[in-house]
């Protein structure tokens, strides 16, 4: 039996690498010079999906939230198998939080309507909150399974998850459709494929048709582009607010019940600090001084 | 899973709990406990356990709603969140009371959920100023705990309990738990090796200060990962918050999420050979050295000291 799977994935700053351009001499971060990236756990999660259809077919839809940038995770999503993307973008969803982008999200997945399983990563490396999985699955009426490792079997509409934890595992049977949650340990996600990246190459979506007739001055028109890509189903479609049937006060910053306050920039401060020589007197010193002052 | 009661009152919060066992010692801290117990709660599982939470929110309508940012949290906060289309801030690392001016007005007394976000790069504070309840997981090990008043009788009250039909789908087959083999949270004294350290053998000579001082042994993630030291023993942002009266780091680079983990230790001793390694700017005592010499030579100073 076949699994229609659609994939939620994030276009997301490499937090991990902050360095060189990205980092100011105050310390503070300019994101605007960090590199993009796929959402690490987001991989995972489409490499499940793909599992899941290598055994036993579907569709694998991959659906992204973000600005017309985020189109790049789209075609890497493609170049790794994925069966269609969807970009969602839109100003209107600018300043969302876990809330109003899982209302987003929700819409478009009633919007693709054909779906057994909705994987997704367990979190995204910049808002680190690993919300929008269970919020997805809660507007959607799903079950959740979050920190899901592996899929121990698929049968007629019923699934058996494997979830891992800090200090324990588990196995949890469940009925379809619902949503997996995925953890990092859950596999090593496969590389794009030459063969498709080569195939994909030119893969965008129509907000990238006047950088993308720059490069391709034999297409007069944005409408022979168009019609170029759609023919070899490389047009990345795009769904705005109105395609999605949301209503507008429930996206944005009206849409967001948590607001922000303020941000400080993590920056160190060298307090009262000791420098020990590296032999054994300096060591013997340190290991005398920590002893009278009780700290060992 | 902890509330307060409405803000003017200012008393001791209620506890949900999910066992009568529980309630009894809970009664010390909390003015209410309301425990909920039921056969199908003995194992957790979202939907029962949100069905119960929801209900219980819309009626006692609480002013502010936590959980512990434990994996059962961090699974049941945001399904709650999202039933009652309240704001949800994650894994915050202190809590406060204060004001915020938004949209022409002064809202007092709010929650400030303040966490790191970001990879750790930043600290946000976050207030939710219209939805309530005000909602926040709470990470592990982060607040110092209380003693509980033994003069304190909290009241406790049983809820009643309906499920629907598809709480109940999901079943648990089977779930194993292992008992921790370390307590770095209560530990007053952590050596920790990083990637310096080289190997899983190389990791012995962490392993023998943390004996010889009578403390614990911790691992960066990217010891985790490179399997040097088992998981449980990570400090760090995905790892556990530690606060020891003395923490030693060996070839630890200390990059944000690893200090995120442990810079609240009274005291920070850093071991690297690399001079410009961040956890030098955090250390009260810093030593620009290889490890694998410099601990030996601890070990046996200590010894002396002992004598």
């Amino acid at each position: 039996m076949a699994y229609n799977c659609v994939v939620l994935v994030k276009q997301v700053p490499d937090t991990a690498n902050i360095s060189g351009k990205a980092m100011r001499d105050d310390g503070t971060v300019n994101r605007a010079a960090l590199p993009a990236i796929f959402n690490p756990e987001d991989l995972n999660a489409l490499e499940m999906a793909l599992q899941v259809r290598e055994q036993h077919g579907g569709r694998v839809t991959v659906l992204t939230m973000g600005p017309p940038r985020a189109a790049e995770v789209l075609r890497e999503a493609l170049y790794r198998g994925a069966d269609g993307v969807i970009l969602l973008s839109d100003r209107r969803f600018a300043g969302s939080d876990t809330l109003a982008t899982s209302y987003a999200l929700k819409c478009a997945i009633e919007r693709i309507d054909d779906y057994d399983l909705v994987f997704c990563g367990r979190q995204a490396i910049d808002g680190d909150t690993a919300q929008v999985g269970p919020q997805v699955a809660e507007k959607l009426g799903l079950p959740q399974i979050t920190y899901a490792e592996a899929i121990q079997s698929l049968q007629g509409d019923e699934i058996i998850v494997q979830r891992a934890f800090p200090l324990g595992k588990e196995m949890v049977k469940c009925s379809l459709p619902c949503l997996l949650s995925v953890v990092g340990s859950a596999n090593r996600p496969r590389p794009p494929s030459a063969h498709k990246a080569i195939a994909f190459k030119l893969a965008a979506t129509p907000l990238e048709y006047p950088a993308l007739l720059e490069r391709w001055p034999e297409f007069e028109t944005e409408a022979a582009l168009d019609c170029y890509l759609a023919e070899r189903n490389q047009k990345i479609p795009v769904w705005s607010a109105a395609d999605i049937g949301a209503a507008e006060e429930n996206l944005g910053l009206a849409g967001s019940p948590t607001k922000v306050l303020k941000i400080d920039y993590v920056v160190l401060e060298s307090g009262e600090s000791k420098q020990v020589p590296a032999s054994p007197e300096g060591v013997s010193a340190l290991i005398q001084e920590l002893v009278e002052d009780y700290i060992l | 899973m902890s509330s307060s009661s409405k803000k003017r009152e200012r008393s001791p919060p209620s506890v949900w709990s999910c066992s009568q066992r529980d309630a009894s010692w809970l009664r010390n801290w909390a003015a209410e406990c309301a425990p909920a117990d039921h056969p199908e709660l003995a194992l957790y599982r979202t939907l029962p356990y949100a069905r119960v939470a929801i209900d219980l929110v819309r009626q006692r309508q609480p002013y502010i709603f936590l959980l512990g940012a434990t994996p059962l949290g961090r699974d049941l906060a945001p399904r709650i969140a999202s039933a009652l289309r309240a704001g949800l801030t994650a894994d915050c690392t202190a809590l406060q009371i204060g004001d915020f001016g938004y949209g022409g007005k002064a809202y007092t007394d709010l929650l400030y959920q303040i966490r790191p976000a970001f990879g750790g790069n930043v600290i946000a504070t976050i207030v939710n100023p219209q939805m309530h309840p005000q909602m926040a997981t709470v990470r592990e090990g982060v607040m110092r705990m209380g003693e509980p008043d033994s003069t304190r009788r909290g009241q406790v009250e049983r809820i009643e309990i309906h499920f629907d039909e598809g709480d109940l789908t999901l079943q648990v087959l089977e779930r194993k738990v292992w008992p921790p083999r370390c307590n770095l949270k209560g530990a007053s004294i952590i050596v920790a090796g990083g990637m310096g350290v080289g190997s899983r053998e190389g990791f012995r000579v962490i392993h023998d200060l943390a004996q010889v001082l009578g403390g614990e042994v911790a691992g960066s993630r990217a010891a985790v990962d490179a399997g040097l030291v088992s998981s449980e023993r990570q400090v760090g942002q995905t790892g556990v918050t530690v606060r020891p009266r003395l923490y030693i780091a060996c070839g630890i680079s200390g990059a944000v999420q690893h200090r995120a983990g442990m810079d609240q230790a009274s005291k920070i001793v850093a071991i690297n050979t690399d001079p410009s390694a961040p956890i030098f700017q955090i250390a009260h005592y810093r030593i620009v050295g290889d490890l694998h010499e410099v601990i030996p030579w601890m070990i046996r100073a200590y010894r002396e000291n002992a004598k």
